[in-house]
This record gives structure tokens, C-alpha cells and sequence, in this order.
């Protein structure tokens, strides 16, 4: 880049080449651009900077105790992270076991199998379904799933609790399964895209080396494409979990609000974004206040290193692809 | 527009230079292998071949050469059906198969049967074992441990590999050098025991010792297969094939028998192209 | 054919058909979702949802008129701070200093907030607006729109401006222009359609951003005054209707979600028309 800019210069007289590049607007233009860059840095660093602040009563009063502390009563003004830690990691969790599996098939299938018609409308449905907000998820969750999960999936589930505990109980229509179906339809554009986009970056050589073998379409994205792409699509599961962590309104409309660890995913819930959402415009004082801050700080630290996780792979997978 | 191939012009070219089967004159006597009649190719709407008939002699190497963006590499990707894998593309035309038209016969048998080496090497991400493996594996060649193994040695043997690469067997694919990747995926190619096979610009990315190597291996391959090698690099031709298409625009120019295209042209491009006067 | 070339026959069809399944019932989601907002929304779409204010609890009708001019009051504010300032990051990015330590930084921390949770950077905008001026804004929730319309902006510039070939750069170079003429007159000249794109496509994206808004914009069940007044906007609106006890209030937030949806939608059906015909014309 640096090049075409050592081409211009010698061009002009040696004098006043600091003048007309100052007419030209040179320096005005790179300082405004190196500004605006900056400012950039900076609400990252306010960010970090105010989360720790902010968090800063909270931290000195619990320290690393919030963190598996189970109370959450603001009345008695004892506030523990674990009730949330858990919720959201469950929640999570069950979205993904949805959507990956759903997701990255759809995604071979989009890149590799279908023809190219076919796969442009779908992936322009599946691009815009990532375009929905998440409160109209919210909006459907309530009145859709909920009466479903609480009239016909949570007695279906409920039946076979022997052999599965964690389906036990009423089900209230709220609750963990609920926020995890949610947040896994919310997950599927993610994995789709992403793991499209590792897989798309698989070098055109490596599908025909398998076909030209006499392979089928099948056997040569099996054995030829998917490992190649294996870091990518690792990472688009990453990132779609990072997504699904900090997932807020969708899941606060159906999660339950009850701070408790409860073993069925039945059960109502709460997520570290979701009593963000609904406590803290009414937060009861300072420590209350705080203590919300400090989970805000755990959710931000969470994400970016599952964030940095997933960059990273992907990177290794885009890297590998045009190295060869 | 493809000149004759039977056509005798033997006494016109010195025989050192000549491949010594068309000096036998059997070549002549060979059965057809592979019969393009009439190919048309469009990517989208842009029409990159018109109507190209080549006849392939079986046991012979033929070459295609020409200028880059000629059509050469897009023909021979329409021998084994792996163009139709890209997007927008349409063939037109016959290519027979010993007689039977590819578009009958299943893709993934037609493609064991023409197999393919890619102008980059493009071995699988995993050990060299398992590189010649894999397509014996997928197409059921071989039972058990045993006979996949003696496959295996077989084929790098063919491909001239083995004494290099028998004591790392197990080893990234990655790990072996330019000029070892492309014989690898010879070998890979040569596993499934084709009966013709296809090489595009199988030397561009390696240097010239490496490329005297991949040429003496062709030699020794003759007798197991006939071959269709595209090359951008004249004397690569004029030193491997017996018979010799030249493409322009998209167009065969002209084909005949290796020493006449490079002695005595009957058309002007082909003349103006391998002296050198454009391309 | 063999017995084993059929049963991989079968295992093509198979997968083909499994994975395609897949991909229809992600695909059908969108429909779904489509299809349930307009069969309960549409029949509370009228002249009042446009022009009338929320009524309380109990009384029948009443309409959005504030949430929505005050959805775009506060995008309105966003792109005003955000568009420029990621336009000029993304400028520097690509075409200033693409190499340098600080750039990687910038690039890297872009990142970073793209990916942070969005109820998370609503943080900033509160604790810089909200807490001093005690009180709820429309200022803040613009602010907090524009921190996560900020990192996506400068990534796609950026995006769009390096795919700009470098010999029209050269070109401009070489006719004398100096390096921001060139960049102004012929570089995101060159990228404009993608930029813009990017810009629309971002701007969808916060459109629908409820968490954020939560403690800065907080809701308003009447006209902002102003924007250091609490404004109501859209996702707020529906996130607050759609979980109270009432009926009334339930058929306003599926209308409301129609709405909002439909702008999205439209927005981003746009941002890809414009780049496709934005790509069609550079190749001539």
C-alpha cells in the first residue's frame, strides 16, 4: 500500500512538495481518518474501562465468591453469578446442539451438494432470516413456543423422564428448553454462513481431486472437503455460541426469570443478559447496580475469548486454504 | 479440421527426435480410445471451444498445447465430466469411451476409468498411506488390510515414488516436495487403474529436475494407459507425445503426429505459435 | 452396476436429501416467522397505528406513532455519529496505513465489538450519558446504536475499498493527484456501492436492537420532547407489549413486529440489489 504513495511523490519538484500536499488536503484527510480510527480504540477501551469501574463495589464486596455464589436476592442485598453462569451455559448449550448439526448440514448442502439455483434462493432466505431481530423472535417464542413446549413437548418429555431426569417436571411453558429452541433457530444463520464460508474456501482442486477418483458428490465432500474446512466450521460454532451467550431480548421474554439452578430444562431460568435486561433500569441501590455491572463484565469476558477462539480458527482454515 | 491422423509423414522427420512408437508405425495400428466429436463448451454465455473432434490413440500420449486461455485445459476437463462440477458450465458434443458415449456411462465409474492430475499438486490433507488409498478405498478395488497395502506400494512404484517415501508412509502429504506431491497424486491417480489419463499442465508448478521426472515416469506409463497431457511448454510435447493438437481461441488448430506439428505444420498458427512468433 | 455402487448411490441420495432438509427447515423459519406476523399483524395495521399514541392498559386501540418516529430519531442519530466516523476509520484502514501496529488494533478491537453482546456496549452509552445527566435519553440511546453501527461501518469500508483494485489507485497517483484526491475522487468513488451496501445493511441491523436501548432510551409512552427526554422506539415497544397482560397490547406488538420487519427486510433486499447492480456496472 505504501507503494503507490512513493510513486506519486517523486513526480512533483522537491520544493514546496509540503505545501502542495498540504493544498491537496494530505494531512487534514490522514489526520481526520487517523481520528476517526482511533475513536475506534477508544469506546473499546471506555468499554473495558467502564465495566471495570463501574463493577468495582461489587467486585470488593463478593470478589471471586460471586461467581459460584447461587444467592441472587437483592432485597437482602446478596447477589451471586452462579444461577445466571448456569442458565445462560445451558441455554446455550441446548441451542447449539440444534443448530450445529442442522446448521453445518445445511451449510455442505448449500455450498456442496445442491444445484447452484437452488442454493441462491436458499442462501439469500437463510441471509435474511439472520437479518430478523431478536425481539420478534421474542415476540413469536411467547406466543408460539411456549404454549407448544408447555401443552404438547413438555408432557411428550415429561413421559420418558425416567430414563432422561432432566425432562422432569411441570412445564410451565417458560423455561430453559424453551430459550434454548429460541436461541437455536436465532444460531442457525451463523453456522450456516460461516461454516458456508470455510467451506467455500476448500481450494476447488481438493473436490475434484476426490471426484476425478471417482468418488460421488457425496464421498468427495465427506472425505475431501469437510476436513479441509473442520477448523472453519469449529469456529463458526464458536462464534455461534458467542452469539448465543449474550443472546438478550429473545431469551429474557421466554427464559422464565427465576434465579435458580434448576435440573430440569423444563424448568424456568435466568441468563446473565436477561436479568441485565429486566434489573437494571430498576436496580435497588448501588450494590445491586454494580453486582449487574460485574455480570455484564463476566458476559464480556466470556465472549471475547470464545471470540478471539473462533477468529482464530478461522483464520487457520482461510490461511490453509489459499497457502495451497 | 483435424488433419488426418493416419496421414504418413514418417520420412519427413528425424528419427531421434521422434517417439519411438510412431517410429514403429503400430501407432497407426492402435485402437481408438477416446473419441471427441464435435465439442462445444460455454461457460454462462461465453462459448470457449467450437466444435473440437479429437481422436485419442490408445497407449499413446497425446499433447495439446497453445497459448493460456486457448481451451486446451477446458477440453480435457470435459473428458472425465469434471467440468460439469463448475457452475454455469455446458458441453455439447460426443466423447466416446471405448465406444460408449460418457454421458452413459455412471460419472463416478467414468472417472475411475479416465483419472486426472491437476496442474497445482492437490494431495488430501493426510498422510501419503492414504493419499493412494483413498480412491482403491472408495471404489472398492481392494479387501482388507493386505490388498490395500499391496495397491498402495504398487502404485507409488508406478509413479516412481516409492523409494522416496517408503519409510515415511505415514507422513503429511504436505510434508514431501513440489515435485513429489504431483507424483503422489500420479500415484493416487494410477490406484484406481484408469485406462486413460488426464494431465493438465502437470509440470507448470515445478522446476525443470522435477519435471525430467514426471516426463521419464510418463514414459514408463505408456504401456499401462493412454495419455492426454496438456502443456503450455513446447518442448514438453515435442519430447513426451506422439500425437499433438494445437488450440487457438478456443478452436483445434491442428493435429497430426507429434514430429509433423513441430516439423511441418500444415497451417500458418500452428507454424507462427511454435517458432515463437506469438503467444 | 455393483452392489456396492449402488448402496453409494444411496448414500448420495441420502445426504442429499437429509442435508437438504436441513437447509428447508432453516430456510422455512424466515417464511414461518413471515407468515405469522402478517396473519397477526396485519389486521391491526390501520391509519391509527400511524398517527396515535400507545393508550393505557384496558382502552381499545391507539396506535405507535411515537415508537416509530422515535425508532427513527434515534437511528437518525446513530447514523449521523456513527456512518462518518466508520466510513473515515474504514478509510484509514484500508488506504492511510493498512499495515501499521495501530491499525491492527483498530481492526482487532472493530472486531471485538462487533462480536460483544449487544446489551453490553448499551453500558458505554449509559454510564457516559445516562449517569451524568441522571436521567434517560434519546441522545444515549443514539449513542449506543451508534457504538455497534461504528465497528461494522469500518469493517465493510474496509472490506470494500481493498477489493478496489490497485491499479486505478496508481492511476490516479500517476496523474498527479494526491493520496486523499485519489482515495475522494476514484478509490470509494469506486467502492460506493458497496460501502453503501454495507452502511444499509448495518443500519437494519441496530434498527431492531431492543437491548441496548433498555437503559438509555429507555420507552416513553408519549412524544419525546426532545432528545434528552426517555423516547420510545419500536423494539422497545413491542418488548414491552408483547410481555404485558393484555390483549389489546398483544395485537399491537404483532403489528409493530410486522412493521419493524418489513423495514428490515426491505432494507436488506435493497442493500443487496444496490450491490449487485453496483457490481454489474464495474464490470461494464
Amino acid at each position: 500500500m505504501s507503494a503507490p504513495a512513493s510513486i506519486g511523490v517523486p513526480a512533483r519538484k522537491r520544493e514546496g512538495v509540503f505545501l502542495q500536499r498540504l493544498k491537496g488536503g494530505d494531512p487534514v484527510a490522514h489526520a481526520i481518518a487517523w481520528l476517526a480510527a482511533a475513536s475506534v480504540l477508544l469506546l473499546t477501551v471506555l468499554l473495558v474501562a467502564e465495566l471495570w469501574s463501574q463493577s468495582a463495589t461489587a467486585r470488593h464486596a463478593f470478589g471471586f465468591g460471586f461467581l459460584w455464589s447461587t444467592d441472587w436476592d437483592p432485597n437482602a442485598r446478596k447477589f451471586g453469578a452462579l444461577p445466571f453462569i448456569y442458565g445462560t451455559l445451558v441455554t446455550s448449550a441446548l441451542a447449539l446442539l440444534i443448530s450445529v448439526p442442522l446448521g453445518v448440514g445445511a451449510a455442505v448442502f448449500l455450498s456442496e451438494l445442491a444445484r447452484p439455483k437452488v442454493s441462491v434462493v436458499l442462501t439469500f432466505l437463510v441471509e435474511l432470516l439472520a437479518a430478523v431481530p431478536s425481539v420478534i423472535f421474542g415476540l413469536l417464542a411467547i406466543f408460539t413456543l411456549v404454549p407448544l413446549v408447555r401443552d404438547v413437548i413438555g408432557p411428550a418429555l415429561d413421559k420418558i423422564s425416567d430414563v432422561f431426569p432432566f425432562f422432569a417436571g411441570p412445564a410451565y411453558g417458560v423455561g430453559l428448553l424453551t430459550a434454548g429452541i429460541i436461541l437455536a433457530v436465532m444460531t442457525f444463520p451463523f453456522v450456516i454462513s460461516i461454516s458456508r464460508e470455510a467451506l467455500l474456501a476448500v481450494p476447488r482442486e481438493q473436490r475434484e481431486a476426490a471426484l476425478s477418483l471417482g468418488a460421488t458428490k457425496w464421498e468427495a465432500t465427506w472425505d475431501a472437503v469437510i476436513p479441509f474446512a473442520r477448523l472453519g466450521i469449529l469456529g463458526s460454532i464458536f462464534l455461534s455460541l458467542a452469539r448465543a451467550l449474550g443472546e438478550t431480548m429473545a431469551v429474557t421474554m421466554v427464559i422464565g426469570n427465576d434465579p435458580k439452578i434448576a435440573s430440569s430444562l423444563l424448568a424456568p431460568g435466568y441468563t446473565i443478559a436477561s436479568v441485565i435486561a429486566n434489573e437494571f433500569t430498576e436496580a435497588t441501590g448501588d450494590l445491586h447496580l454494580s453486582s449487574l455491572i460485574l455480570l455484564l463484565l463476566a458476559l464480556f469476558l466470556i465472549t471475547i475469548v470464545i471470540n478471539a477462539g473462533a477468529r482464530l480458527l478461522i483464520l487457520a482454515t482461510t490461511r490453509q486454504g489459499s497457502a495451497k | 479440421m483435424s488433419a488426418a491422423p493416419e496421414s504418413r509423414v514418417r520420412s519427413a522427420i528425424p528419427a531421434q527426435t521422434l517417439p519411438q512408437a510412431v517410429d514403429g508405425g503400430q501407432a497407426d495400428s492402435r485402437p481408438i480410445k477416446l473419441k471427441a466429436t464435435g465439442i462445444d463448451f460455454f461457460y454462462g454465455a461465453f462459448q470457449a471451444l467450437h466444435d473440437v473432434s479429437i481422436d485419442f490413440f490408445e497407449n499413446r500420449i497425446t499433447a495439446l498445447i497453445g497459448p493460456s486461455g486457448c481451451g486446451k485445459s477446458t477440453f480435457i476437463r470435459n473428458l472425465n465430466r469434471i467440468n460439469e462440477t463448475i457452475r454455469g458450465a455446458r458441453c455439447e458434443g460426443e466423447i466416446l469411451l471405448d465406444g460408449e458415449n460418457i454421458r452413459d456411462i455412471d460419472v463416478t465409474q467414468l472417472r475411475r476409468r479416465v483419472g486426472m492430475v491437476f496442474q497445482r499438486p492437490n494431495p488430501f490433507p493426510k498422510s501419503i498411506f492414504d493419499n493412494v488409498a483413498y480412491g482403491v478405498k472408495v471404489n472398492g478395488l481392494a479387501r482388507g488390510k493386505r490388498a490395500i497395502e499391496e495397491k498402495v506400494e504398487n502404485s507409488l512404484r508406478r509413479a516412481a515414488l516409492w523409494d522416496e517415501v517408503n519409510d515415511k508412509l505415514h507422513k503429511s502429504a504436505y510434508a514431501l516436495s513440489g515435485g513429489q506431491q504431483q507424483r503422489l497424486c500420479i500415484a493416487r491417480a494410477l490406484a484406481v487403474d484408469p485406462h486413460v489419463l488426464l494431465l493438465d499442465e502437470p509440470c507448470s508448478a515445478l522446476d525443470p529436475i522435477a519435471t525430467g521426472k514426471i516426463e521419464d515416469l510418463l514414459f514408463t506409463l505408456k504401456d499401462q494407459c493412454t495419455m492426454v497431457i496438456v502443456t503450455h511448454n513446447m518442448q514438453q510435447a515435442a519430447r513426451v507425445s506422439d500425437y499433438t493438437g494445437f488450440f487457438l481461441l478456443g478452436k483445434l488448430i491442428e493435429f497430426n503426429k507429434t514430429g509433423v506439428i513441430f516439423r511441418t505444420p500444415a497451417q500458418k498458427e500452428t507454424e507462427d505459435y511454435i517458432t515463437g512468433r506469438f503467444g | 452396476m455393483s452392489v456396492r455402487l449402488i448402496r453409494r448411490k444411496i448414500v448420495n441420495a441420502v445426504m442429499l436429501a437429509l442435508t437438504g432438509l436441513c437447509t428447508l427447515i432453516t430456510a422455512s423459519t424466515l417464511l414461518v416467522i413471515l407468515g405469522y406476523l402478517v396473519f397477526n399483524g396485519a389486521s391491526s395495521i390501520d391509519w391509527n397505528f400511524f398517527t396515535r399514541l400507545p393508550l393505557s392498559p384496558g382502552e381499545t386501540g391507539g396506535g405507535m406513532a411515537n415508537a416509530i418516529v422515535g425508532s427513527f430519531q434515534i437511528l437518525f442519530l446513530a447514523a449521523a455519529l456513527g456512518i462518518p466516523l466508520g466510513v473515515a476509520a474504514g478509510i484509514y484502514l484500508a488506504e492511510f496505513s493498512p499495515n501499521s501496529v495501530f491499525s491492527f488494533f483498530v481492526r482487532y478491537t472493530a472486531d471485538l465489538l462487533n462480536g460483544v453482546p449487544s446489551i453490553v456496549v448499551g453500558i458505554v452509552a449509559w454510564s457516559v450519558v445516562v449517569v451524568p445527566m441522571k436521567r434517560f435519553s434519546a441522545l444515549s440511546g443514539g449513542l449506543a446504536l451508534a457504538m455497534m453501527l461504528i465497528p461494522i461501518t469500518v469493517r465493510t469500508t474496509e472490506q470494500f475499498l481493498k477489493d478496489v483494485p490497485v491499479s486505478m489507485r496508481e492511476g490516479a497517483l500517476a496523474l498527479g493527484a494526491s493520496r486523499w484526491r485519489a482515495v475522494a475522487t476514484v478509490v470509494v468513488p469506486a467502492a460506493s456501492a458497496g460501502i453503501l451496501t454495507g452502511v444499509i445493511l448495518g443500519v437494519a441491523r441496530i434498527a431492531g436492537e431492543t437491548a441496548p436501548l433498555l437503559f438509555t432510551a429507555l420507552n416513553n409512552q408519549f412524544w419525546a420532547k426532545g432528545w434528552r427526554e426517555p423516547i420510545a422506539s419500536l423494539p422497545v415497544m413491542i418488548y414491552t407489549h408483547a410481555i404485558s397482560p393484555y390483549e389489546d397490547w398483544h395485537r399491537q406488538a404483532w403489528a409493530a413486529g410486522l412493521v419493524l420487519l418489513a423495514l428490515v427486510l426491505f432494507a436488506n433486499i435493497a442493500a443487496r440489489f444496490i450491490l449487485s447492480r453496483g457490481t454489474h456496472a464495474q464490470r461494464g
